[in-house]
């Protein structure tokens, strides 16, 4: 989960430092022109439409998330779904959970509130402090770049993915969704501190900055002037391919049950509720599964194309 | 090359010693006294002072700290007089909840990490690095844009949800595997073979979609570079020069990928070694957290660590021996 991010990073950290990292007008024309990117948008806005309406939409649909319904179970069935495809009528749009018929619409709707919530919140945090880092490590160089470094090399070297589990584990249950976005950013800036240092250290001789720095400026607004706008991009394009990663994570997390804790919703969490079921009533993992895949894919296939225009593939 | 590699192991060393040192600050330090937790719930505070004192809990912080470090190479013991138990180097402590030595539960649930590990890394190299180089050849076509959808989604799927779809459909709607349970290879090598054929699936299908992307990307590189200019120029073939000049440069970044993605498999493939209910590494690991198990999940992260570092710096060496340019620039 976390080392596909790294990999995309990789993919992505070989633009030429000798190229113009804006792109044209007519490239985001091009790829906003593309079935897939237009259908991903689609479906992200349609997430998030769904995320902060969330209250509403559920009291059109009739259910709060925590609400049961029994009459939607059947006891004779060990509690299954009443009705075919795992209850989906037009009371339960998209059927019901066994045993307790709590509304699965209702509780997608939450879900993606969290996802959402999550998957934004640990990126905005990895990307300050990845930036940060990145460029004092890259600009400054000698001491400060070698301790930023070693603080990085030492974070990547971790198992991270047992390690969350561990300390989510150990820590008391507070507010579990501000809980996973710092355990998720302590684990990711490193991979885009690195980028960023790398490149900060590619812009920092190039003529421009040298000209600026030639001129007097000192570093604090050579670096604001000079090397993040050349760096905007890169960032641009990081930050749209970590979100489907939190999001993924959270999802794994929630699924192995230290993520958000029961009764709130969470797509990871209901798929891991549904394993008992998954032979007797497979929408009830297929469903969340879905939500949970395509809004993965969309923004990886938005982040993807993004890069394309940044490193002159388009 | 022997300074080089004496800095790497230096700096391995310390951050392996970092790596111990917060995961005894969280352990030991944030969680609920363990003391308590493995008296159980009849429990008088005389016997919790006992058991404190058996396991050294009772010591300030850095005493610890260093009694546990100090084990690792000397072994320890635990209590004192006839009571005492000792624990042979490396020793990473007793199961709080079974009293098993920690290394030994490591080290029998191993095989069935490697098991996981390698039969994936074989099915995932092969088809991932094979899926990239047709889709850089044959850049642009349909296959191309074809299988890279299909990595897109593979890269997008999360393994749980792929391991839920397979049972699903293997298993109970089409009927072509049993229920995996795990048996002894040689009881049965089929029934061995059923059991990990679909944990070696859901794996696969991650990695390979990530190692089909780069091994794309680089192809396609190393198609624009002078010298395969260069060799096209001196009559060669297009496949002859793929073979004898493009697959060497734009493969050694994939061994790379490859030595650390396999060391992060030894220390378990947590979920997916829980979903299918094998008993490895990221299994007991996870089974140990469900009961704050703290010397077990310990053990676990330290090992994992452990071969992660390893595995950098093993991956390091054999970078500098694949690819010339490397070696060239650093002497």
């Amino acid at each position: 989960m976390t080392a596909s991010l790294s990999n995309q990073v990789e993919e992505f950290g070989r633009p030429d430092p000798g190229e113009d990292f804006s792109p044209g007008a007519g490239a985001l024309k091009r790829i906003l022109g593309k079935p897939s990117v237009i259908l991903s948008l689609g479906f992200l806005v349609f997430i998030v439409l769904l995320a902060i309406f969330a209250p509403l939409i559920t009291q059109l649909s009739g259910y709060s998330p925590y609400e049961f319904d029994e009459g939607a179970v059947d006891p004779a069935l060990g509690g299954l779904p009443r009705g075919p495809l795992g209850g989906i009528s037009a009371d339960h749009w998209m059927g019901v959970e066994p045993q307790n018929g709590r509304d699965i619409f209702a509780r997608i709707a939450y879900g993606a509130r969290v996802s959402m919530l999550i998957g934004i919140g640990a990126t905005a945090i990895t990307m300050i402090i990845g930036v940060v880092m990145g460029v004092i490590a890259g600009f400054l160089g000698g001491f400060v770049d070698a301790a930023i470094s070693r603080v990085m090399d030492f974070l990547m070297a971790f198992p991270a993915l047992i390690f969350m589990i561990a300390i989510l584990s150990a820590l008391p249950q507070g507010n579990r969704p501000l809980l996973l976005v710092l355990v998720l950013s302590l684990f990711s800036w490193p991979a885009t501190a690195r980028v960023i240092r790398g490149q900060t250290l590619s812009l920092k001789n190039r003529e421009f900055v040298e000209a600026a720095k030639t001129s007097g400026a000192g570093w604090v607004p050579l670096v604001f002037r000079e090397v993040l706008p050349n760096l905007s991009g890169t960032i641009v394009v990081m930050a749209t391919l970590a979100v489907p990663t939190f999001i993924a994570t959270e999802a794994g997390l929630s699924f192995l049950g230290v993520g958000i804790t029961p009764p709130d919703p969470s797509w990871g969490q209901m798929i891991a509720s549904a394993v008992t079921w998954y032979s007797s009533d497979p929408m009830f993992f297929a469903i969340p599964g879905m939500f949970l895949f395509l809004t993965v894919l969309s923004f990886t296939v938005l982040g993807d194309n993004l890069q394309k225009i940044w490193a002159g593939g388009l | 090359m022997a300074l080089y590699l004496v800095k790497r192991l230096f700096a391995a060393l310390i951050i392996m010693l970092l790596v111990v040192f917060f995961t005894f600050v969280i352990f030991f330090q944030l969680s609920p006294d363990p003391a308590a937790s493995i008296c159980g719930q009849t429990c008088t505070p005389e016997r919790i002072e006992a058991i404190r004192y058996q396991l050294g809990l009772n010591e300030p912080f850095f005493t610890q700290f260093f009694t546990f470090l100090a084990a690792i190479f000397v072994g320890r013991d635990y209590g004192s007089g006839a009571s005492a138990v000792h624990c042979n180097a490396p020793c990473i402590g007793y199961s709080f909840q079974t009293n098993q030595d920690v290394l030994q539960g490591i080290i029998d649930r191993l095989p069935v990490s490697v098991t996981i590990a390698v039969g994936a890394a074989v099915l995932w190299l092969l088809s991932g690095v094979a899926a990239g180089v047709i889709s850089a050849v044959k850049e642009g076509t349909w296959w191309d844009k074809g299988a890279m959808m299909f990595a897109l989604a593979g890269i997008s799927l999360p393994n749980y949800f792929v391991a839920l779809v397979l049972q699903y459909l293997l298993v109970v709607q089409l009927q072509w595997l049993p229920f995996p349970t795990v048996v002894p290879f040689t009881d049965s090598p089929v029934q061995w073979f059923q059991a990990y054929l679909m944990p070696w699936m859901v794996l696969a299908l991650m990695y390979a979609s990530m190692y089909a992307r780069l091994t794309r990307t680089n192809v396609i590189d190393t198609l624009g570079e002078n010298f395969m200019r260069t060799a096209r120029a001196k009559g060669l073939g297009r496949g002859a020069v793929l073979i004898r000049h493009g697959l060497r440069p734009s493969l050694t970044p994939i061994v790379t990928l490859l030595g650390v993605d396999f060391a992060t498999l030894l220390g378990g493939a947590l979920i997916t070694e829980t979903v299918f209910g094998l008993n490895g590494v990221g299994r007991y690991a996870y089974d140990a957290i469900a009961v704050n198990d703290q010397p077990v999940i310990m053990g676990v992260t330290l090992v994992a660590a452990f071969a992660v570092i390893i595995a950098n710096i093993v991956v390091d060496l054999l970078y500098r021996l694949l690819d010339p340019r490397v070696r060239v620039s650093s002497s």
